[in-house]
């Protein structure tokens, strides 16, 4: 005998959601799955009622309802004929409001015993093309999503290991037409197709928002071709997966942080070669927040700036999302850190432990560092800042030190005269992200020692701010203004 | 005999959430308003029968035996045996319900008590909302989330 169990939360309050499903009758008008459906005899909500109902394959099964409370919202039924063998199948609906919310507690869940050799398949097929299907379709429905009905029915058929019904869907994304500032960013509502070989679907519950977004956005890098949708950090859960994926399975917890763009949207698919698996430890929100994030400060700092105990570090932006990590993490390494941030954020980068943090709006941030580390210059200096900051870095950088410019938030450095650097042996460093991180091998180490700081408390994140994915434009104007601190995350 | 409930979503997996409630001596680490708390003649806290005798920051002392506790279920359950509060027959449910669609927790507090009538919607009221409804803030709070 195998137990499923599926539970969600529905935005809306317990009246509406089990007005819709109390209907024993009723499925075929709101579930994809269910092509039509009839009452043998009798009322549908009479204790053993049997209805008898068509998939859009055309199967035909008969389930029987064995108790119904409306007091408790919760209704149970049995399966008694079908092609698909899911032997002794009960299955119960039952419903909880969420008094501070106004929302309503879900949870579908079923036991039966499948033939040998064939559980994995079968619990696939009721908890993705049934119970998870019928959550999102009623979310749906209750957004007003589909103006008429339901969606195309999708066949619901005995299917290969792990398959998914093929349904296309329609999502919420921010879609760019053209290049521009963030008000070429808008919300649409587009198809989103099954998942195709080699692909998984993730359904989102944070989307990070980093700078690379908006060089997305003005087309400085060549990530997106118009019409298309940015992002490139997201987590949530495996909601589907595509003919030939192996080792992972729907209901996984995941983050991501790479390319294709497309993490502006509800639910998107992609391959899962650099899908993160999220440890119960882990929460959705922080993974949006900081994946991208810590494992570029992973190899900034280890592989890159192989910053040692001891050395003086410079670091700019110290109060945004990257920056707050690389103060952290270099502290912990032993470094000293000079940071640089503007008036109202030196208290927050002074919290995060830094040794000095220079006021570049008060201060002219070179000679500060050449005055704090006796006229040597930092050992290690990471720039995202990019235009603005350039010279000054070059300046205040040690004999024999490295500059790594790994950003242009200020604006392109353009181009510069490398015969500078000669004058105090210093390595420039441009580091690409996705070189560092493009493959499973790449990528994992960086994952491991990322996490591995956070759980040891090395990197603390402070709140991310949060958008509403309908409010990615605004995301966009508060990063560029430099008017947030730490990370920022669309919400779903 | 009245009922009060309140219920919420906590973004936090189950076993986490548990872990902080179900230690039935444990108030003070969590609900923001109990100062300390004790549990009775030696028993364990996990041990059904055991009576937690509890102050508020208020001053208030409140004595409550643990009737039920389930690891399984993650739940229990306990009455009020003396408390500042005119309730009689008070029996209240803390249970927790894993969320596997994000893997959050469903949390839900229910009492069920005999009071005088005059006073039946201020005590739902209060139990409901400065006292489960409040603990669960800061447990939210406290879990960061």
């Amino acid at each position: 005998m195998v137990r499923v169990k599926e539970s969600t939360i529905i935005d809306a309050p317990i009246a509406d959601v089990w007005a819709i499903l109390r209907d024993f009758n009723g499925h075929d008008r709101w579930h994809p799955a269910i092509a039509e459906s009839r009452i043998e005899d009798g009322p549908a909500d009479m204790i053993g009622a049997v209805r008898r109902f068509k998939l859009a394959d055309g199967a035909q099964l008969r389930e029987q309802l064995l108790s119904l409370s409306d007091h408790r919202h919760e209704f149970r039924y049995c399966l008694l004929a079908s092609p698909i063998p899911l032997m002794g199948y009960v299955a119960r609906v039952r419903l909880c409001p969420v008094t501070d919310g106004n929302q309503t507690f879900w949870e579908w869940s079923s036991e039966f015993t499948p033939p040998a050799g064939r559980q994995a398949e079968l619990v696939g097929l009721v908890r993705n093309g049934i119970y998870l299907v019928g959550f999102a379709a009623i979310r749906a429905r209750l957004r007003g999503d589909f103006a008429t009905d339901k969606p195309v029915a999708p066949p619901v058929t005995p299917v290969p290991l792990a398959a998914v019904p093929p349904t296309q869907t329609r999502i919420r994304a921010i879609v760019i037409d053209q290049y521009g500032g963030p008000d070429v960013l808008h919300l649409r509502e587009v198809d989103l197709p099954p998942p195709g070989h080699g692909q998984v679907q993730i359904r989102h519950t944070a989307i990070g928002v980093n700078f690379i977004d908006v060089y997305t956005r003005s087309g400085y890098f060549p990530l997106l071709h118009p019409p298309g949708t940015p992002g490139m950090e997201g987590a949530g859960v495996i909601t589907a997966t595509g003919p030939g994926v192996s080792g992972i399975s729907v209901g996984d917890r995941v983050a991501y942080a790479c390319p294709p763009v497309g993490a502006y949207a509800q639910a998107r698919n992609m391959s899962p070669d650099l899908l993160v698996h999220l440890g119960p430890d882990i929460s959705d929100m922080t993974a949006a927040a900081s994946l991208l994030k810590g494992v570029s400060a992973s190899f900034l700092l280890h592989d890159i700036g192989r910053v040692r105990p001891g050395q003086t570090v410079l670091i700019h932006a110290a109060a945004g999302g990257i920056g707050q990590i690389l103060v952290q993490w270099a502290r912990a390494l032993g470094a000293r850190v000079i940071a640089t941030t503007s008036t109202a954020k030196v208290a927050l980068v002074q919290g995060l432990g830094a040794d000095h943090v220079i006021d570049y709006t008060a201060t002219d941030f070179a000679p500060a560092v050449l005055v704090l580390t006796g006229g040597q210059g930092a050992d290690v200096v990471f720039d995202s800042a990019g235009k603005t900051t350039f010279a000054g870095s070059l300046e205040a950088t040690a004999i024999c030190g490295h500059l790594i410019s790994f950003g242009q938030a200020s604006g392109p450095v353009g181009s510069t005269d490398i015969d500078k650097l000669a004058s105090k042996s210093i390595t420039l460093s441009r580091p690409n992200y996705a070189h560092y991180t493009d493959t499973p091998e790449k990528l994992a180490p960086h994952v491991m020692r990322f996490f591995a700081a956070l759980r040891a408390g090395i990197i603390r994140l402070p709140e991310p701010t949060l958008y509403p994915l309908a409010r990615a434009a605004d995301a966009h104007r508060d990063l560029e203004a430099r008017r947030t601190t730490g990370s920022l995350v669309l919400t779903v | 005999m009245a009922r009060a409930y309140t219920s919420t979503v906590i973004p936090a997996p189950a076993a986490d959430v548990w872990r902080i409630v179900r230690d039935f001596n444990g108030l003070a680490n969590w609900t923001g308003f109990v100062n300390d708390s004790r549990i009775e003649n030696m028993m364990r806290a996990d041990q059904v029968g055991c009576i937690r005798s509890f102050r508020l920051k208020d001053g208030g002392v409140i004595r409550e035996k643990l009737l039920a506790l389930s690891d399984y279920e993650m739940s229990f359950t306990y009455s009020i045996l003396e408390s500042p509060m005119a309730v009689t027959d008070y029996i209240a449910t803390l249970s927790l319900t894993p969320i596997t669609d994000g893997n959050h927790t469903f949390a839900q507090w229910q009492a069920d008590f005999d009071c005088p009538a005059a006073q039946e919607t201020d005590l739902i009221r209060h139990i409901g909302g400065n006292v489960f409804q409040a603990a669960f803030r800061a447990l939210k709070q406290q879990l960061g989330r």
